[in-house]
């Protein structure tokens, strides 16, 4: 038995659970009287409601209540107690907080029954009328109405200062490629429809399980605006059927659900229907002019990417779009604006590589572009400008194995075999296409606390309020655990999801390994400690004289690091300190003197084989090969899943995947899985992931970089150029569906 | 999703005197589109008449050499029916292009020839619609319409029919049987869709009190010379953008009988006779093959969204040709367009 397992391929802890049904989510945990919340969703984009009759629906036998604007007890109104972790500059959505509608599927109403087939047929019958006013849901219309936010989301969200005279260098570059690229906007679609099951506890407090990436920031949501102590106020959610972001923010059901458990004094469910979804959040519609000039040989003399993206009428959404070329690529002078205009949709949402997907599919389009005016390589065109140090910022890296996986994906891939002219590879009626991009995402950390509980039968349990969204989250976490100090993994479980756990930031970002992993580890380091000056007390102790740097533990023991004969098993040392149980607390927080001199980012290259029918135009996208530098691997096998999966969202947005807005209705129209597509099974042929040996001392005290968003981060890119090698036909709107080859 | 009541009807007799008494119920078989419509308030049944048990579940052969598929046979025992894949595989092959495996299994040949549109404003009854709601308007004709049909539309509407089963059902010449209080009786099968004109609300020659026994396959199956090929936006799981089946008779590379059908581009799957006759006695190539797309879409009219389709079916009937002459017909699971 070894009790080693950080970089050992480990399933699932919680596997088995998710397969067997074991695993409940938020709308599968039945109380007694639970009654069912059915939402009513606004039929126009802009207006305001003159009529609500909900008459009828009340008049239907086991209806308990109809919930409007207009019935609703006060609760807070400032924007303030309806701001979250996620949330952008403005004033968020208030859910039945008065007649105005400010997009289509806004949710005007809840009907709340004994039974859900009675709450939704109530729903039916709810009558509303409209003043319908002019609206604009189309981001290319209003262009001229772009600006930038004056009130930044986070810092490092603003584009960075020019460097150099893009323009002028632009314009004497004796190669020039000058473009626009347009991504749609995107929904999240995870499997699970977000709901909320809000138990009403009876003595003012109220537990709500629910579908999130973070627990407490829900919490807080509720707390704040119902005016709940803290502590009566849980949300519990410790499976998470998928959300690639989208549960980030606190979504309008955990407040229908409180609304109507808390005015009704009994417990509520509240589900999405799918249709409901497409009124949640969204990757923005951006459309992106990357203009780049190069000398005769390829090298970057001017580089500007300018974004505009869209957003609601009421918060300023902002991501970071822009200035990745500028931690990428060695240029001289770099100019990046990011702008913004107001459409009459909801607020879009951090999605999987929120910023970077989009801006990286631009970037990466566009250099692809500029290799066959250069007339060179597309990898070699990379190389060429590689970037030793982050001119963004002017610092050197952290670690940056970019070389490593342009190499090593190159060479897995065949890259060397590829003829450069677009269209002269193929097989049989298909046009062959070879396309590669690169990869950047930050490697980021927050501050985080965790508790450990380690018991004389030398059981653990580690706990924080963090998410798995399907991640691995508990894998590797228990792996973190169980390795510091010694333990069979099967000895330790991993808690979270639950507001009452330790502080934990929403679960985005690709941080959670690097945040939640390095307070477990010190947590757990704070026991072993503890176990230690017990151990220093016993009689005869062979650790006595030592340090704590000089011990180790592994099996079940606490052992000497140079001698690993010599050890003391833990339950021993504890019957003799006298404890039945240790328990921990701790608190880990970047190490900013650290990590500030540093850029911190993860990597990749993205290799790609596409198949065209060369008449009917349908694409097979045949081989991936992606590899990523991310710094330390904990779990291979889940981080080759996270890396799969995103890849496969790379299918989704290069081919397939578009919320379609009817711009004379204001309404999304693909408001359901027949119509929007993602990728099915059929779709995915080979994917290779290789990640690249990356040590890094700097980023966080484990090493590792994150994985959650850099599998889709240029992979679009390289599928695109892909598509153009086939085909010769350069796609500038995504998705590239078969009436755009035409 | 309104409340209803639910009867099960054990004899046809039954099942037909049931639905002529009330014209607010309506069967459930396998209930794929169904539940899906009511769960949206498209349909509103005030009864749903339970017809699973009615004995309408065989595949039998018929006094003229054909084979009789009962309309509670589902797709899945359909496509998988040694009869069928050995002299229809191109109605199993048309029927394995469609749906999911969860949805054949439980959607029968009855309930494929009635599944509603897909247009996504018809699902949607916040829209105007003249076939949820005839007067109100065509949402689609003027929005988005990059699914909807370019031939046979009206400018009430300019819905598809979305089956794949029925594309080949058309090419084979299949005959619906139905039956009611008033008698039983067959519809050819090029005359059971209709095409919306000024009623788009009516999808079917099928009377309101008829129910839908059997589709009958005469002999002939074009066994040797046939495909099914579905362009769509992704490889499984999504309606078809156009759709072709072929069917070919060759006599030493000449053409005896010719038949295509579409699909994904009209209100009922697309044949045109003059196009077939154009083949006839001519050799199986492609210059010929490219007439015969011509001439299928003559008249053919895009709505914006969906002009790409024109040109699309251009490119697959010649391709769908193609692979019948040389009898290597398209695969449902090997991708690769062939």
């Amino acid at each position: 038995m070894t009790t080693n397992y950080m970089g050992k391929a480990t399933s699932r802890v919680d596997g088995r659970a998710k397969v067997t049904g074991a695993a409940k989510y938020a709308a599968e945990y039945n109380v007694p009287n639970l009654a069912y919340g059915y939402i009513v969703t606004s039929a126009i984009a802009r207006g305001r409601i003159t009529k609500i009759d909900a008459s009828e629906a009340l008049a239907v036998e086991g209806v308990l209540q109809v919930f409007t604007h207009e019935n609703r007890h006060k609760i807070a109104e400032d924007d303030q107690s309806y701001e979250d972790e996620a949330a952008s500059p403005g004033s968020p959505f208030r859910p039945l907080y008065d007649n105005q509608i400010k997009f289509s599927g806004q949710p005007v109403a809840l009907v709340v029954a004994e039974e859900f087939e009675i709450a939704r047929y109530a729903a039916s019958l709810v009558h509303i009328e409209y003043k319908v006013e002019s609206h604009e849901t189309d981001l290319s219309k209003v262009r001229a109405n772009g600006y930038e936010p004056k009130i930044k989301r986070m810092e490092g969200f603003e584009p960075v200062k020019p460097r150099g005279n893009a323009e002028k260098a632009f314009q004497r570059a004796v190669h020039q490629h000058d473009a626009e690229y347009d991504l749609p906007i995107e929904h999240h679609n995870p499997m699970e429809l977000f709901a909320s099951t809000a138990v009403w506890e009876g003595n003012g407090k109220i537990t709500i399980y629910d579908k999130n990436q973070g627990a407490q920031n829900c919490q807080r949501y509720i707390a704040n605006i119902f005016g709940f102590p803290m502590d009566d106020v849980r949300v519990i959610s410790p499976f998470v059927g998928g959300a690639f972001g989208s549960g980030l923010r606190p979504q309008y059901q955990i407040f229908l659900a409180a609304l109507a458990a808390r005015e009704l004094k009994c417990s509520v469910r509240v589900s999405l229907t799918r249709q409901q979804m497409f009124g949640l959040g969204y990757r923005p519609n951006t459309l992106q002019r990357v203009a780049i000039g190069a000398a005769k040989d390829g090298a970057l003399e001017a580089f500007m990417h300018d974004a505009l993206a869209n957003t609601s009428r009421y918060e300023d959404y902002q991501e970071m779009v822009v200035n990745w070329a500028g931690s990428l690529y060695q240029c001289d002078n770099m100019k990046f604006s990011y702008n913004i205009a107001q459409l009459d949709l909801c607020t879009p949402m951090d999605m999987r590589a929120p910023g970077g997907a989009p801006g990286m599919y631009a970037i990466e389009c566009a250099m692809d572009e500029l290799a066959y005016k250069v007339g060179c390589d597309p990898l070699e065109l990379r190389l060429k400008n590689y970037s030793e140090k982050d001119q963004n910022e002017g610092k050197p890296f952290s670690s940056k194995e970019l070389r490593a996986c342009y190499r090593q994906a190159a060479e897995k891939f065949g890259w060397a075999n590829r003829k450069p002219q677009p269209g002269s590879m193929r097989d049989g009626s298909e046009l062959i296409g070879w396309g590669m991009a690169t990869g950047i995402w930050e490697a980021m950390q927050q501050p985080a606390s965790a508790r450990a509980v380690l018991t004389s039968d030398g059981k653990l349990e580690v706990s924080s309020a963090t998410a798995d969204i399907g991640t691995g989250t508990y894998t590797i976490m228990t792996q973190i655990a169980a390795e510091t100090l010694g333990l069979p993994l099967q000895d330790v479980t991993f808690k979270l999801g639950d507001s009452t756990l330790p502080q934990s930031p929403i679960e985005g970002g690709s941080w959670t390994a690097a945040t939640n992993g390095s307070a477990v580890k010190k947590v757990c380091d704070a026991v072993g400690a503890k176990l230690f000056a017990m151990a220093q007390k016993m009689e005869a102790s062979p650790f006595a004289n030592l340090k704590f740097e000089d011990v180790a533990f592994s099996e079940g023991q606490m052992r000497l690091k140079n001698d690993s004969d010599r050890g003391v098993a833990i339950g021993e040392i504890m019957r003799h300190g006298g404890a039945t149980t240790l328990a921990e607390e701790a608190t880990s927080s970047p190490d900013e003197a650290k990590q500030e001199p540093y850029a911190r980012y993860t990597h990749s290259a993205i290799f790609v084989e596409v198949k065209v029918d060369e008449e009917l135009r349908t694409i097979r996208v045949t081989r991936i090969v992606i590899a990523v530098a991310g710094g330390r691997i904990l779990n291979p096998k889940t981080a080759r899943s996270q890396v799969l999966g995103a890849a496969v969202g790379a299918i989704g947005m290069a081919l397939e995947e578009e919320s379609v807005v009817d711009q004379n209705l204001g309404r999304i129209m693909t408001h359901n899985l027949a119509d929007y597509h993602v990728p099915v099974n059929a779709d995915v042929y080979d994917i290779d992931v290789i990640f690249v040996e990356e040590h890094d001392t700097i980023v966080n005290p484990l090493g590792v970089k994150g994985l959650g968003e850099i599998g889709i981060v240029g992979t679009a890119a390289a599928i695109a150029n892909a598509v153009f090698h086939a085909t010769g036909k350069r796609v500038r709107d995504m998705p590239i569906t078969v009436d755009k080859l035409f | 999703m309104n409340p209803f009541s639910y009867t099960r009807s054990g004899t046809l007799e039954n099942a037909v005197t049931e639905i002529a008494r009330d014209r607010r119920a309506k069967f459930i078989a396998g209930g794929t589109n169904l539940i899906d419509l009511m769960k949206e308030n498209v349909t509103r049944p005030s009864r749903l008449i339970d017809i699973n048990h009615l004995s309408l579940n065989k595949i039998e052969e018929t006094d003229n050499g054909g084979l009789r598929i009962g309309a509670l046979v589902t797709n899945s025992d359909v496509a998988y029916h040694p009869q069928i894949t050995r002299r229809y595989p191109l109605l199993a092959s048309a029927i394995l292009a469609g749906a999911s495996h969860q949805l054949r299994n439980m959607a029968t040949t009855g309930g494929n020839l009635l599944q509603r549109t897909r247009c996504s404003y018809f699902y949607d009854i916040t829209t105007a619609c003249n076939k949820r709601e005839p007067g109100t308007g065509c949402s689609a004709i003027n929005g988005f319409n990059r699914m909807h049909a370019i031939l046979g539309a009206s400018e009430e509407c300019i819905a598809t029919h979305p089956s794949d089963m029925c594309v080949a059902l058309m090419v084979l010449d299949a005959v619906v049987q139905v039956t009611s209080n008033r008698g039983a009786r067959a519809i050819p099968f090029a005359e059971f869709h209709r095409l919306p004109g000024d009623a788009p609300q009516i999808d079917t020659n099928l009377q309101p009190d008829e129910i839908i026994t059997s589709v009958d396959l005469p002999g002939e199956g074009f066994a040797g010379n046939h495909s099914y090929l579905k362009v769509r936006d992704r490889a499984s799981y999504a309606f078809a953008l156009v759709s072709v089946a072929a069917a070919l008779t060759l006599e030493g590379g000449v053409i005896k009988e010719a038949r295509i059908a579409l699909g994904g581009v009209a209100h009922k799957p697309w044949r045109n006779a003059e196009a077939e006759a154009l083949l006839k006695g001519k050799p199986a190539g492609q210059d010929n093959f490219r007439k015969a797309a011509e001439a299928l879409l003559s008249g053919a009219r895009g709505f914006g969204h969906n002009n790409f389709k024109i040109e699309l079916a251009k490119r697959a009937i010649p391709r769908a040709l193609k692979q019948a002459a040389a009898g290597t017909p398209q695969s449902q699971t090997i991708k690769k367009v062939l």
